[in-house]
């Protein structure tokens, strides 16, 4: 995968709100799949196909101690992803506070019609 | 003062999309005018600091085109513009856009929806990229030009993403 292959797979697998909470759940530890599937009303081969999701957009990889293969959270991936991402919402999010401002002014009042440039209808 | 209406959320959708929505403390008719007059959009979407708004035109009609630029205080600009394909005051606009320096491929077409409740205005904005190496190139747009984020946060952009 080149890298914006792997990061549509990384967006695509963060689409799902279980899968997201599979990764803070992981974000707190590793976890077998049974402690993973503990706290969703799903059953384990249900819980299995999102870590396959997870693990193909490198965002979780499997480990294994004897017969349990415990999943953790692939920090770096997500992180790149969530970078990508936060900026973009920062950067937006900065834009609509300005605008929070102006519909603040455009509502004060006696300044309203000043503040829009024209009178009201 | 005001208070805050809500934080952005931004959410990528399969390959082609990004979907944003946001809550503002002002009705539907405010919050419409404020995104579509050339005055009043001059007065919040002038850019990141160090940036400044120096052309916004907008032909507020089915078929109409609009305009922006910006220019940075190092002399550096960009510039975007577009059609607009649907206009229903005040509750939908779609149109067409793209940036003139185009580093991605592929038009863009954006769809905005505002939904008022109780005085407040919810809007909703859906972007569509002709082409996912559209929407990959945007989500990494170096328009944060001047701004100082940190990101090493894992763990709080997680619980922001749950």
């Amino acid at each position: 995968m080149n890298q914006a292959q792997r990061l549509d797979a990384t967006f695509a697998a963060l689409a799902d709100p279980t899968r997201r909470a599979i990764l803070a759940r992981l974000a707190t530890g590793e976890a077998s799949v049974g402690e993973l599937a503990g706290p969703f009303a799903m059953s384990q081969p249900a819980i299995s196909k999102h870590l396959v999701v997870l693990e193909r957009a490198g965002l979780i990889s499997a480990g294994r101690e004897g017969q349990r293969r415990p999943r953790r959270l692939e920090a770096g991936r997500l992180a790149e992803a969530a970078r990508w991402l936060e900026q973009y919402r920062e950067f937006w999010e900065a834009r609509f506070q300005s605008l929070d401002v102006l519909l603040a002014e455009m509502q004060a009042p006696g300044l309203s019609a000043r503040a829009r440039g024209k009178k009201r209808k | 003062m005001f208070q805050h209406s809500g934080l952005l959320e931004v959410q990528v959708v399969g390959d082609r999309e990004i979907h944003m929505r946001r809550g503002f403390n002002a009705p539907r008719a405010l919050v419409f005018e404020a995104m579509t007059k050339p005055e009043l959009i001059r007065r919040w979407l002038f850019g990141p600091p160090g940036w400044e708004m120096t052309v916004c035109e907008v032909d507020l009609r089915a078929g109409g085109k609009f305009r922006y630029a910006w220019r940075h205080e190092k002399g550096h600009g960009m510039a975007m513009g577009g059609t607009f394909v649907e206009v229903v005051p005040p509750e939908r606009i779609v149109q067409t856009e793209k940036f003139d320096e185009a580093w991605y491929p592929g038009e863009m077409t954006e769809t905005m929806e505002l939904h008022e409740e109780a005085g407040r205005t919810v809007v909703t904005i859906r972007l569509v990229y002709e082409l996912p190496e559209g929407r990959e190139a945007a989500l990494k747009t170096p328009m944060t030009d001047g701004m100082s984020l940190g990101y090493d946060r894992l763990a709080a952009v997680l619980e922001e993403l749950v």
